[in-house]
């Protein structure tokens, strides 16, 4: 079974993403980028399956501007065997990306698919539930826990208030939570490795798939800035600050 | 002229940082105050894979040339680390070019994937008492009885060799008035340290406690003639062949104990306050500051220009002598501000600071002296006549 791991290039999650000066969005010149963290741990769930001898083959894909090819190359020196970048420097929202992931789907094959559950940048939550949608397959989000079988799977989801286990038939889209594994970092012998492993280009036009923008970002700002907070002494003073001040009671 | 860190420079820096996080400040204090070799740590960096940066990709390593290993080792210092989490592997990394450069295949597999694997550690013994920098008058001596040499001699100085299983050992093989030339007859052999023939004694020294340094006494030890690495006499040729790498490892080294001194009292300035400010809003705190980060950053570049002209098979002699001068300069000075800066509180053990001032000598003293590098300028540089 091959399984197919999207994985995105997002702002470093320790870097402190600054605003652009005339507000069309984050500053991404000169800053360090890696790939999101819930990639990531579907990277690491991929490779696992594969050590366990669930699966033949690990396809990581990337869809975004030419500079994703290093996100695929830390995929590729943590274990994918291959790499796809559907190179477009169109700003991709989800639907677009799950429209390419479509195409790359039908074309590869895959026995499961294995996302981030989100993106750290834009936190849009999306993808995995469109592509699922898109290609009418069963799906199982925000998962915790995931035990192949055959032809089916039995995922553990992480849902308000506890845990959910379903089965679902594969193929299949999974979406990972933080707690499913703990993703290993790549040795400099893989790191060298991967330098080696093929990555195809392709363009959105080529798979027929039309990414243009439908939502228009009107502005983008900076969250209010916290005051620190202040030591009461007493219930007393509490309640009075509440009151007066805060005027919350 | 191109200073954009490479692909792998990158890869090599963001894996180093990882590799080094889990081995925090407390971590490298403690190991300062018990005195126990890091081998979790060097144990970390060979599970990475980082240990074989430099060598070929034959034996396991990744084939990548100094300019990356500087990377490495100054990512290694500067993570808190230090000259003890540098020191802990830097023989490894760089020590056995003598082996790449002039070994056989045979001695090449024999002694280089253990080394990678971080299954066996190296030290490197050329230092003796009586001979100082003047290296060709080492008075160890190694002599052929048929098919093997017995060493006998004293070393000093020599780093990690409580821990380490092998050395890369110059001796005399024909005696010094039996030479035509003093460069002559010294031999190198990667000898395994047979404890009986070998006695290390750790030298109590000023810091980097985690790492020893020994005098070492060899009392008739075999060494099979195939441990012999290179031609018999030729030892000497062999030894300079390494002498530029390490200089500009132990430059990087230096910059980065120097970058996390200054990372530490900046920290501290901005958030100390005193007379109802930070105490980085004085002049007199931010100049010196910023004068260290120019100094280290110049060092950089030159350590970096030196492992570009070395990695390109360029001479870089003048340039890796004055990475290191510059460098071991600045990180002493860093240190020395990033205490002034936290006042009382850079004397205490805790801030870290004072422990990375006792480390900042080494690179200083060694592998060679400030004065020899000036020594070595003034004549091959400046064309001034020889003055020792
Ligand atoms: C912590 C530490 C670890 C070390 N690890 C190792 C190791 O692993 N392996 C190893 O082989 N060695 C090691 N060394 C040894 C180191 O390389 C030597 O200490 C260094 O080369 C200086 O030699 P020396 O101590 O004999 O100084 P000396 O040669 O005695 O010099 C003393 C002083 O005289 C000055 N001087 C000498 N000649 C001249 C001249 N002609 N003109 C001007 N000034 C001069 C020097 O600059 C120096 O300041 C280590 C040293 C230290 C401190
Ligand atoms: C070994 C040791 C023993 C000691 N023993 C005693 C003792 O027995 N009794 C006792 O009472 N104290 C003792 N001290 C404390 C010592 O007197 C203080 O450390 C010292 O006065 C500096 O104060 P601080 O550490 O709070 O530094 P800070 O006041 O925090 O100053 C930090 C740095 O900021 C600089 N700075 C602050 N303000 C300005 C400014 N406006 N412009 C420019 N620079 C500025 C300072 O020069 C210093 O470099 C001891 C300290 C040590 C290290």
């Amino acid at each position: 079974m091959k399984i197919l791991v999207p994985v995105k290039r997002v702002v470093d999650a320790n870097i402190k993403v600054r605003v652009k000066a005339d507000g069309t969005g984050v500053e991404t010149q000169n800053v360090k980028m890696s790939m999101n963290p819930f990639c990531e741990i579907a990277v690491e769930q991929a490779i696992r399956l594969k050590e366990a001898g669930k699966a033949t083959e690990i396809i990581a894909v990337s869809c975004g501007v030419a500079q994703s090819q290093e996100t695929l190359r830390t995929a590729l020196a943590m274990g994918a065997d291959r790499g796809i970048l559907v190179e477009t420097d169109v700003a991709l929202e989800p639907l677009a990306i799950a429209k390419l992931l479509k195409a790359v789907v039908e074309k590869e094959q895959p026995g499961l698919v294995i996302l981030g559950k989100q993106a750290i940048d834009n936190d849009c939550n999306q993808t995995g539930q469109m592509l699922a949608a898109l290609l009418g397959w069963p799906q199982g989000t925000f998962i915790s826990k995931l035990e192949m079988g055959d032809g089916s799977a039995e995922v553990t989801r992480e849902i308000d208030g506890g845990l959910e286990v379903i089965k679902i038939k594969l193929p299949a889209i999974v979406t990972v939570d933080l707690r499913l594994n703990e993703p290993r970092y790549a040795s400099l012998p893989n790191i060298m490795k991967a330098k080696k492993k093929p990555i195809e280009t392709l363009k959105p036009d080529a798979l027929g798939v039309d990414v243009n923008p439908r939502v228009v970002t009107l502005k983008v700002v900076e969250p209010p800035k916290r005051n620190a907070g202040v030591k009461v002494p007493d219930v007393k003073t509490l309640v009075e600050k509440l009151r007066n001040e805060a005027k919350v009671i | 002229m191109n200073f954009e860190p490479s692909a792998s420079q990158r890869d090599i820096r963001a894996l180093a940082e990882r590799v080094c996080a889990p081995f925090d400040d407390s971590y490298w204090l403690k190991r300062d105050e018990d005195g126990i070799f890091p081998h979790d740590f060097h144990r970390a960096v060979a599970d990475a894979g980082l240990l074989g940066v430099a060598m070929p990709e034959s034996v396991g390593g990744a084939g990548l040339g100094i300019s990356e290993a500087a990377v490495l080792m100054r990512a290694i210092a500067e993570s808190g680390a230090g000259m003890a989490g540098a020191s802990s592997v830097h023989m490894n990394i760089f020590g056995l070019q003598p082996v790449v450069v002039f070994g056989t295949d045979e001695q090449k597999t024999r002694f280089l994937p253990p080394l990678i694997r971080g299954e066996e550690k190296a030290c490197f013994a050329v230092t003796e008492p009586d001979a100082g920098l003047n290296t060709t008058e080492i008075k160890t001596r190694a002599e052929r009885k048929g098919d093997r040499y017995v060493i006998t001699g004293q070393k000093i100085w020599i780093s990690t060799a409580q821990v380490a299983d092998r050395a890369l050992i110059l001796a005399r093989t024909t005696p010094l008035d039996e030479v035509v030339k003093k460069t002559h007859g010294l031999s190198l052999f990667y000898a395994k340290l047979d404890r009986a023939k070998v006695e290390a004694r750790a030298i109590r020294k000023m810091g980097r406690h985690a790492v020893d340094s020994n005098m070492l006494f060899f009392d008739g030890l075999e060494v099979p003639a195939e441990d012999r690495v290179g031609e018999e006499g030729a030892g000497f040729k062999m030894l300079l062949h390494g002498l530029n790498p390490e200089r500009i490892l132990i430059a990087a080294e230096a910059v980065g104990l120097g970058m996390v001194a200054l990372k530490r009292a900046t920290d501290y300035a901005k958030q100390r306050v005193v007379f109802g400010r930070p105490i980085g809003q004085n002049q007199g705190i931010q100049h010196p500051l910023a004068r260290c980060w120019m100094n280290l950053e110049a060092a950089d570049l030159m350590t970096l220009k030196a492992a570009a002209l070395y990695d390109a098979g360029k001479e870089c002699g003048a340039e890796a002598n004055t990475a290191k001068f510059l460098a071991a300069e600045a990180a002493f000075t860093a240190c020395e501000t990033a205490i002034q800066t936290h006042g009382g509180m850079g004397y205490s053990a805790e801030f870290h600071v004072e422990r990375y001032l006792r480390e900042s000598f080494i690179p200083r003293i060694a592998p060679i002296s400030p004065q020899m590098i000036m020594n070595h300028i003034a004549e091959k540089v400046l064309g001034l006549p020889k003055s020792y």
